[in-house]
């Protein structure tokens, strides 16, 4: 698709080996942070001429009401395991899910909550936007979770992963600190854009639970064995340079009755460990450019 | 190419859902549902028996399960067909040891085709609901209203002469409808339909023709789902719905009684490799001492007192 278009050029090649050690807070070799999507998708939505919104045409009963699921029974269900275990979600949000469901909002901010852009609705893709178009849904996400919630947004998720060669130069002109759209790497690393400062924050589809659920058609307890494994890794690797753990979730997925339970063994799990630093990503990305902005990799002004 | 500026506009962007059908609501904030003699949880399973014609219609969906190579194709044809003359009764069977009532959610051409084992099905004491006539009748957008309807009567009608009695519950082919479809139902008198899975009790829809329940069948926790797509092996569909089922129970002690929903698939986990170990999980449900088996008919006079 797109044949001819130029490579990106969005950061550059930095080996894992050799690197400048990375300290976290209080001696804590990995990072982790727990990201649900809080999303809304859309029953009806109009058609985007790139991709399609749903399996069948609307309405696709079971696509629409598993992800409406998320809103009715899983969020509430994830978020008492997650506050069991003291983790504080970095939310990726449908901001339209402030004026939908104010209640689930209302919840994960009066939870401490972090919220960042996952675009307006997951319905709305990216693909074929003006610079214009792209200018109104960061400046509508800026405003609706200001206002719904009183959080700056410090990050961005694209809608349903959905962007244009704009995106990154846009939303750290914005402002954002920070985008989750990048995995190349399991630590914090500057991207380059046109103005502003912007890291890549090591966020995961490999152990993404719509990942490990529906594409490595993964049980309830192989995932909970892999994010075990992917946190041992971290946090034994992370005695030489911190490095980033992102436990990416949708309600609709963790939240069911027969994954829950395995799930919060493993937040029990990284608890009980010690070597993590449960944080959230804003956070992560406040301590890496206040005492790392200056490591190698950054094209542009670190 | 730059997207059309009405792709910008959020039609639906308001308070509550974006559609009339039903309301928003947190499952952990409604009033405590209680279940006959204390239990926590009532396994609900729904049964699924399919005709597939052996020429599948592509229109709207090819339904799953259906056909796949050229014309005759015997080997889906007749290993679908195994669930309804053999994998059935081992269902039957292992249900009558546990003394489990269930809904089977018909195709109205079993009842038609195969008399008897409807009629087994009813002396075993088990519900009849309607899942349309047979598996080319799927339902989506698209298909014409009058189309739709027909086959909604048509099912219940026949299976009501089958069986002497109408249904009252409905579960649609891969649980697909088409924007009139929870009014066609409440229209044809029905009181429930299985379709959509946003939830974990039954909850109301409203339509133009009056009120129907919708009792969410979790597609996630079906035979199909566990063991066909993700190809999970039995033991790990019996670990899952055990880890279920407890979450399940822990949480009805603080939120009320809960459901687990299991939909069956005779072709699917009637096979003789995968029955001793659905088996097993049956006798653990029933000697779990705050669960108890209920049709749908069950849960709906119940929730109807509550």
């Amino acid at each position: 698709m797109n044949n001819g278009q130029p490579d990106p050029g969005l950061y550059e090649y930095n080996a894992y080996r050799n690197r400048p050690k990375i300290e976290w807070p209080d001696g804590k070799t990995v990072a982790v942070w727990v990201s649900p999507n809080l999303e809304y998708y859309e029953l009806d939505p109009p058609e985007n001429p790139i991709r399609k919104s749903w399996k069948t045409p609307a309405p696709d009963v079971t696509g629409y009401s598993h992800r409406d699921y998320a809103n009715r029974v899983g969020h509430w269900r994830m978020a008492e395991v997650m506050e069991q275990y003291g983790f504080k979600g970095s939310v990726s949000l449908s901001v339209a899910l402030c004026q939908h469901i104010p209640e689930v909002v209302e919840h994960a901010n009066e939870l401490g909550w972090e919220f960042f852009s996952h675009g307006i609705y997951n319905t709305r893709y990216s693909y074929g936007m003006s610079e214009e178009q792209e200018r109104t849904i960061i400046e509508d996400s800026i405003k609706t979770v200001k206002n719904a919630t009183g959080q700056d947004i410090k990050g961005w998720l694209a809608p349903a992963l959905t962007h244009t060669p704009r995106t990154l130069d846009l939303i750290a002109e914005y402002g954002l600190t920070y985008t989750c759209d990048l995995y190349h790497d399991d630590q914090p690393m500057p991207v380059s854009v046109k103005s502003g400062k912007l890291i890549s924050m090591p966020y995961s589809l490999e152990v993404n639970d719509h990942y490990g659920f529906f594409i490595y058609n993964m049980s309830p307890r192989e995932y909970a064995d892999t994010l075990i494994r992917q946190y041992e890794r971290l946090a034994a690797e992370g005695e030489n340079s911190g490095t980033v753990m992102c436990i990416p979730l949708h309600s609709y997925l963790i939240g069911q009755p027969h994954r829950i339970g395995p799930f919060a063994e493993v937040l029990r799990y990284i608890k009980e460990d010690g070597r993590a630093w449960i944080t959230q990503s804003g956070d992560i990305a406040d301590h890496y450019l206040a005492n790392y902005s200056h490591l190698a990799g950054a094209k542009n002004d670190y | 190419m730059t997207i059309d500026n009405s792709y910008m506009i959020y039609r639906n962007r308001r308070r509550g859902m974006d559609h009339d059908l039903y309301k928003w609501s947190n499952i952990f904030s409604r009033p405590p549902l209680k279940w006959p003699n204390n239990k926590n949880v009532l396994t609900w399973i729904v049964i699924n028996l399919e005709w597939f014609p052996i020429t599948p219609n592509d229109t709207p969906f090819k339904a799953p399960g259906h056909m796949q190579t050229a014309y005759p194709d015997f080997r889906h044809y007749t290993s679908r067909d195994y669930g309804n003359r053999v994998g059935i009764y081992r269902l039957l069977d292992a249900l009558k040891k546990i003394d489990a009532k269930v809904s089977v959610a018909v195709n109205s051409a079993i009842a038609e085709r195969y008399p008897q084992l409807v009629a087994d099905i009813s002396a075993d004491g088990h519900e009849i609901i309607a899942h349309s006539t047979d598996m080319n009748a799927t339902i989506a957008s698209g298909v014409a209203i009058e189309q739709e309807e027909a086959h909604i009567i048509r099912s219940l009608a026949v299976i009501e002469k089958a069986t002497g009695k109408r249904p009252i519950g409905w579960l649609s082919i891969a649980r697909s409808q088409s924007f009139n479809t929870p009014e066609l139902l409440a229209n044809a008198g029905l009181s429930y339909m299985c379709d959509w899975v946003n939830d974990e009790l039954p909850y109301l829809m409203k339509t133009k023709a009056g009120e129907i329940f919708n009792f969410p069948l979790n597609h996630e926790l079906s035979d199909r789902q566990i063991l066909n797509v993700q190809q999970h092996s039995v033991d790990s569909y019996v670990q899952q719905i055990k880890d279920a089922w407890t979450w399940l129970n822990s949480e009805s002690k603080q939120y009320g009684g809960r459901i687990l929903p299991l939909n069956i698939t005779p072709y699917i986990m009637g096979l003789p490799y995968r029955m001793e170990a659905f088996e097993q999980l049956l006798s653990w449900l029933k000697t779990q001492e705050q669960n108890d088996f209920a049709t749908g008919t069950e849960i709906l006079e119940t929730i109807s007192v509550n």
